[in-house]
């Protein structure tokens, strides 16, 4: 490992290596928080943060049930099985729509596309967040002034409207989809991200290794970039959320393909169905209740990596007076951004 | 003076941008949309009407770059080309006919979010610990997690349907004629209740965790133990010396978010069924409108760009150290 900030490395060392090593010591970690998570690793200590672990929990859940759905609900779930607008029972759990389709089956097997649309975005946009925030970092200049000016564009051109003309142009299906959110949504990982890079790359260790004549892409990399893991995670989950979300609002307003099966064309049924106005509330409940919950349980992981990454917010019940003293506070200070 | 025209410079870019791409996106897509929207309406148009699309969606032949020129002087002299799903309307018209609904539903939203959210964030960051810190962030996020649209339909069915509290659609009762008269002001603000509770909620959370960890930081200032030393007030602390320098770098995401709640409006008018842009915007996408789609992104985008703009003015205003440097 070339990059010389201790603790830091640490932090990425910690995540393969120290599990392993601690390995004994881990039941007790989880009764209460531990009192320095960092030293214990990254993946142990959100194993012990509470909030990270329901979060993980939650989402892990949701992931088996997308899955599992042509085991747990087999057949093509938008078949007519049953007469419609069947409030909840035995038969169906969560009733059926105004055409007769089981609702427990429809969100099971929206999950599968509105999950894997939601990661394929998060991580698209990510990584595009990255080589702009890294480049835009790294070289500085006149580079970072034209790719900070493209970065500002498109997070100021209000996102929904650009994506209803992007989506309305461009033949329907999910890879539109995600190419919409890509490109609408990699802007902000990409400013949080340069801004990261941009106070590491005055970080001695770099210098030290473009004086070693180190490539560039290797310096971006290999130096900065695992300095900054917990940022891109925090970004990562946050662009996750938004392609979930923003796939719901898109679908719901008929702009994906609506013959697929996902938690926004549900919603996008179950309106244009009268599912409000005839009062057949199991129609909607579910799918956006589930948007909602996975969104919720990365929200939780985020702020588990933020509070076991960022010690500034861990000491919330000290009060403020201690928060100055608190010790090794000066590697993470970045990261709060 | 120089921080502002730089601004103005970017916005001038940004707006360069999302026209170019407006101009862009009909002539580069697959299936061609616009010819078999055209075709369609063809026996209704005018032969004017039917040349000022072909000039806006690039379906005459001359060079692009004469194209390019052209859709910016249609851009400048406000001819977007007729509205195909109000034929013959022309879009400019049907914009200005509902924007000053969305403004209201946005704009309400907006300031109640800002207002509530800030000044919970103040308090929280304040009492750190206590009961307001502890309990309203979880709570505010979960809520923040739901979309924006279905939480408008969760409450259009709770507090519409099933318990009949508020109306269920529109801005102002069938029947009514829009004037100034209380009865009518009176009408307009039950049928905002519900569309405007809901954006806010969904967005309070951002502005009150966004306003706590700014405080949190600036509570830690050597000038607030000063003002502490000095005896003052605890409630002069809080807002003068603390929450008055908290306040800038929510300035700045005021304008960021004024593009969110944009969109957030867009999809609960959508459900509430109330005439603003958003409502407009939808009936363009399932009508293959183009030309009005076109124009209610343009419109948009210029009101966040200029919004910002004002944003920035202010800010400058606001902090020093910007004019100096």
């Amino acid at each position: 490992m070339s990059a010389t900030d201790p603790a830091e490395v640490q932090l990425l060392v910690a995540t393969d290596h120290r599990e392993i090593l601690s390995g004994p010591t881990a039941p007790a970690a989880l009764d209460r928080p531990p009192r320095h998570p960092v030293r214990q690793g990254l993946g142990h200590s959100l194993v012990a943060n509470r909030k990270a672990l329901t979060g993980m929990i939650i989402l892990a859940l949701f992931v088996a049930v997308a899955l599992l759905a042509p085991v747990l609900a087999p057949g093509n779930p938008s078949t007519i099985t049953s007469l419609g607008a069947q409030p909840p029972s035995a038969e169906h759990l969560f009733g059926t729509t105004a055409k007769g389709q089981d609702v427990l089956a429809l969100t099971m097997w929206g999950a599968r596309s509105s999950l894997l649309v939601g990661f394929v975005v998060g991580i698209a946009a990510t990584f595009i967040g990255l080589l702009v925030g890294l480049s835009s970092a790294y070289f500085g200049g006149r580079a970072d002034n034209s790719l900070s000016l493209v970065t500002n564009v498109f997070l100021l051109i209000p996102g929904l409207p650009l994506l209803v003309i992007l989506a309305a142009f461009l033949p329907t299906g999910m890879t539109t989809v995600i190419l919409v959110l890509t490109f609408t949504g990699w802007a902000g990982s990409a400013r949080v991200l340069r801004s990261q890079a941009l106070s590491i790359r005055g970080k001695d260790f770099v210098a030290a290794a473009i004086v070693t004549g180190e490539r560039a892409g290797w310096i971006m990399f290999r130096e900065i970039l695992p300095n900054m893991a917990s940022i891109v995670m925090i970004t990562l989950i946050g662009s996750v959320i938004f392609g979930i979300g923003a796939q719901a609002g898109l679908e719901f307003l008929g702009l994906g393909d609506v013959s697929v099966v996902s938690w926004g064309t549900n919603l996008y049924w179950a309106s244009n169905d009268g599912a409000l106005m005839s009062g057949t509330w199991w129609a909607f409940v579910p799918s956006g209740a589930a948007i909602a919950l996975v969104a919720f349980a990365l929200a939780l992981i985020n702020y588990g990596v933020d509070e076991v990454t960022n010690p500034r917010l861990r000491s919330t019940r000290r009060g403020r007076a201690s928060r100055r003293a608190a010790p090794g506070s000066a590697t993470h200070q970045e990261v709060n951004r | 003076m120089r921080f502002v025209v730089s601004r103005l410079g970017f916005y001038l870019v940004a707006f360069w941008v999302s026209v170019t791409l407006n101009f862009l996106l009909p002539r580069f897509m697959p299936g061609d949309p616009v010819s078999r929207m055209l075709s369609q309406s063809q026996g209704r148009m005018t032969p004017e009407q039917v040349d000022q699309m072909r000039v806006l969606f690039g379906l005459d032949e001359r060079p692009i770059w004469q194209q390019y020129l052209s859709y910016w002087q249609s851009i400048f002299t406000g001819d977007m080309g007729v509205s195909i799903s109000r034929f013959p309307t022309p879009v400019t018209e049907v914009i200005a006919s509902q924007i000053g609904w969305t403004l209201l539903l946005g704009g309400t939203a907006l300031i109640i979010a800002v207002v509530v959210g800030n000044s919970l964030g103040i308090l929280a960051a304040w009492r750190r610990g206590g009961v307001l810190d502890s309990i309203l962030p979880p709570v505010l996020v979960f809520i923040g997690s739901f979309p924006y649209f279905w939480l408008a339909m969760g409450a259009l069915y709770l507090f519409g349907v099933t318990l009949g509290w508020f109306p269920l659609r529109h801005a102002y009762s069938a029947g009514m004629t829009p004037s100034w008269s209380p009865e009518f002001i009176a009408d307009v603000a039950a049928h905002l209740v519900l569309p405007v509770t809901t954006i806010v909620l969904v967005s309070i959370g951002g502005w009150m965790l966004g306003m706590r960890n700014t405080m949190i930081a600036t509570n830690s200032e050597d000038y607030i133990v000063m003002a502490e030393a000095k005896g003052l007030r605890p409630s002069r602390v809080m807002l003068r010396y603390g929450a008055r320098n908290a306040t800038l770098p929510a300035t700045t995401s005021f304008g960021m978010a004024i593009g969110f709640v944009v969109g957030g409006a867009l999809l609960t008018e959508v459900v509430f069924a109330y005439p603003g842009l958003g409502y407009q915007l939808l009936a363009a996408v399932s009508a293959l409108d183009y030309p009005l789609m076109q124009g209610i992104f343009l419109t948009i985008t210029a009101a966040v760009l200029a919004a910002n703009f004002l944003v920035d003015v202010v800010y400058v205003r606001l902090d020093p150290r910007v004019r100096v440097s």
